[in-house]
């Protein structure tokens, strides 16, 4: 009698035959480390924002009381600043969105279908290009321009126009400057996988221009467009720095978390806050996912 | 396609983790410790008794400028020849703000800080820093009696730190556009100012203190004794009389050089300044000037504190020591731009004038400076019939006053 032939190998080759044999416990194994990390430390840390905003400070030592205690969200609700802050707040979001989404569109346009393949790789580089210097000296240098003796008064005092000066308009331009790039690309991405041909064919069929928008470029690129506005409204909603270098004497969302946390020391008070734009940016991914934007991403 | 959606979406996620990362610095942990809720009874921590050999290093915590080793500016240099002469070798950590000095400290791992008055209170009803022996700091005896125990410093009579030096907030205007000079905090708290929308304020809920000051000239009938220690009604004045002034401020500032710049541009012309900012922004050639108006001002006041479970107690007291030596401290003041606190110091400053244009021995002009404190409930003007607004609320109070 010869014994049966066992497994050959060692203990990896044996290993390797189990994984083969159970697809259900590869995948599990394969997606274990990626699925911890995002379970851990991103839901994770969501939940202790959400958790900590019920704990409050005590007044004297400045120490968190981690009792349960629903004051945080009582003040958020009930007094009218942080109703205003938060009002404003979404609302200087959309502008920039709907700033970026007019200018971005064009761009993107003549990006995808009118440049020469050589030529789009050199406007991608262009686009590109300004998100490789400083957040802070951009948002300066619209500080300098924005001036009463700068630039734009300079250039618009002849006309016998004035600037908008420091303030929410100032904001808009500086947030929509510096998210431009954010709403380009995956536009330009969307147009990219419109066929030439069905531009053809409506413009052969007698199509108007804005009649070949409408009804043929507009479906195709609106996901791309939801995909670029997820961009520039959440990067806008969080911002706080460019509101304190143009925004003159106002304050958005940002400022509120950042005063509570930085001067305060009242960390339950400033998660409270930030879960208002976590809360908006939810409600608006749910709203966007029908439209197909983030697949498009 | 498929690379460039992959490539923006790791950029959209380097962009929101650099974003999280910035606001996670900021939290650390919460300030304060110990201390009964409404009295203001520090721990019984023993000072040191004699100061022994160097431990070979000592950790500190201070104010961008109070340790500079030379990395900055060549010129700038006052570690170097501490290391050499004590054998201690300085870790230097710079906070930006006075809550993260108490965090920093909090976590046990420094010796000594240059706390402001709104931080000491704090460290020291936390039990974070131990009572300082004066007699084993010998540069002690030449620091200006006007900075010697003082409420931000010391408690029941115990010494807790070694004055560093001080500064007061100035108002500060534009001489080309801001006609007849102004002497007086009127000219920005005034809502038919005729500087409307070129007004500049400190972005800090601290500022409240100033309204109170102003208060405290203007309607006597409040009965604000010291712009840090405001019961309801005196809070509620300031407050309202800062929403008055949101009206016709054009910006808030809390970065020094953005200060600078919009005096330079003439988008602000009248404010309230620091004597640094007032120097750099004439040096830069901007028309400035700035004074102390007559109802008198805010400022700060700092002080070497170490800490109650120092490592390295006998470096600490060595770099205290040092700190305020007449060179040294005059090495400090002329780099930070503030009064030095040791009366010798004066001798020694490279530009002769620099204690007069800081006023270091002018005891008058100090007389009208309130140095920042922490508000707390209990209240520091020494009343125990009324509840005092403490910070907290103070900080709620500004993001309202912001609007």
């Amino acid at each position: 009698m010869t014994k049966a032939p066992s497994l050959p190998g060692g203990p990896v080759r044996r290993l390797a035959g189990l994984l083969h044999r159970r697809p259900g416990l590869r995948l599990s194994v394969l997606l274990s480390a990626p699925l911890l990390w995002l379970i851990v430390a991103y839901l994770g840390a969501l939940a202790a924002l959400l958790l900590s905003a019920f704990w409050t400070t005590n007044v004297f030592t400045g120490d968190v009381v981690k009792q349960f205690n629903t004051e945080n969200f009582r003040a958020l609700l009930t007094e009218e600043v942080y109703r205003r802050i938060a009002l404003r707040s979404i609302g200087v979001a959309a502008l920039v969105t709907i700033v970026d989404a007019v200018i971005a569109f064009p761009v993107a346009f003549c990006m995808a279908k009118l440049a020469s393949p050589r030529a789009q790789r050199w406007l991608v580089i262009g686009i590109l290009t300004p998100l490789w210097a400083s957040y802070l000296v951009k948002a300066y240098a619209w500080r300098v321009m924005l001036s009463g003796s700068g630039l734009l008064n300079w250039a618009v005092e002849p006309f016998g126009l004035s600037g908008p000066g420091y303030g929410l308009t100032a904001v808009v331009i500086t947030l929509a400057y510096l998210w431009l790039p954010y709403m380009i690309l995956p536009i330009y991405a969307g147009l990219e996988r419109l066929p030439n041909s069905l531009l053809d064919a409506s413009a052969d069929l007698g199509a108007s221009a804005f009649r070949t928008f409408r009804t043929v470029i507009w479906p195709v690129a609106f996901p791309a467009v939801v995909a670029g506005s997820i961009f520039t409204f959440s990067l806008s909603l969080g911002d706080f720095i460019s509101v304190k270098i143009v925004g003159g004497a106002g304050q958005l969302i940002g400022n509120v978390v950042y005063d509570n946390i930085g001067a305060a020391n009242n960390l339950p008070f400033a998660a409270a806050v930030a879960t208002v734009p976590v809360a908006v940016m939810m409600i608006y991914l749910v709203a966007v996912r029908r439209t197909g934007a983030l697949e498009n991403l | 396609m498929r690379s460039m959606r992959i490539a923006l979406t790791a950029v959209a996620a380097v962009v929101l983790v650099a974003g999280c990362g910035g606001e996670d610095s900021g939290s650390a942990s919460p300030a304060g410790g110990g201390g009964a809720a409404g009295g203001f009874n520090p721990p019984n921590i023993p000072a040191a008794q004699s100061v022994g050999q160097g431990e070979g290093q000592v950790n500190l915590v201070a104010w961008a400028g109070y340790a500079e080793d030379g990395s900055n500016d060549k010129s700038v240099d006052w570690v170097t020849p501490f290391e050499k002469q004590t054998g201690c070798k300085v870790n230097t950590k710079v906070a930006g703000t006075s809550d993260e000095m108490v965090s920093l400290m909090k976590t046990g791992q420094y010796d000594a800080v240059s706390a402001s008055g709104d931080a000491s209170l704090r460290l020291i009803a936390g039990g974070d820093v131990a009572p300082v022996n004066t007699s084993l700091v010998p540069n002690y005896a030449d620091v200006f009696p006007g900075l010697k125990n003082k409420p931000w410093n010391t408690i029941n009579g115990k010494s807790y730190g070694i004055p560093h030096g001080r500064g007061a907030n100035l108002l500060m205007w534009r001489t080309d556009k801001v006609k007849p000079a102004p002497d007086s905090w009127g000219v920005v708290f005034d809502a038919n100012s005729p500087y409307k929308g070129k007004v500049t304020a400190y972005d800090s809920p601290i500022y409240i203190a100033d309204a109170a000051l102003y208060l405290m000239a203007t309607q006597p009938a409040l009965g604000i004794k010291n712009p840090y220690a405001l019961d309801q009604k005196q809070f509620d004045a300031a407050v309202s009389l800062l929403k008055q002034q949101k009206t016709i401020v054009g910006e808030y500032w809390s970065d020094y050089t953005k200060e600078i710049q919009a005096f330079k541009s003439g988008d602000s012309v009248v404010g309230t300044t620091w004597q640094v900012i007032a120097n750099l922004a004439q040096g830069e050639k901007a028309p400035v000037e700035a004074t102390l108006p007559k109802e008198g001002a805010t400022g700060w006041s700092d002080t070497w504190m170490v800490a109650a479970k120092a490592q390295h107690p006998n470096c600490a007291y060595k770099w205290l020591d040092w700190i305020v030596s007449p060179k040294v401290n005059a090495q400090v003041a002329e780099w930070f731009g503030e009064a030095p606190s040791n009366s010798k110091a004066c001798q020694e400053t490279s530009d002769k004038k620099h204690c007069e244009t800081f006023h270091a021995a002018d005891e008058p002009y100090w007389t009208k400076v309130h140095y920042w404190n922490t508000p707390i409930a209990q209240c520091l003007d020494g009343r125990k019939d009324v509840t005092c607004v403490d910070y907290s609320k103070w900080t709620q109070a500004w993001t309202s006053i912001k609007g």
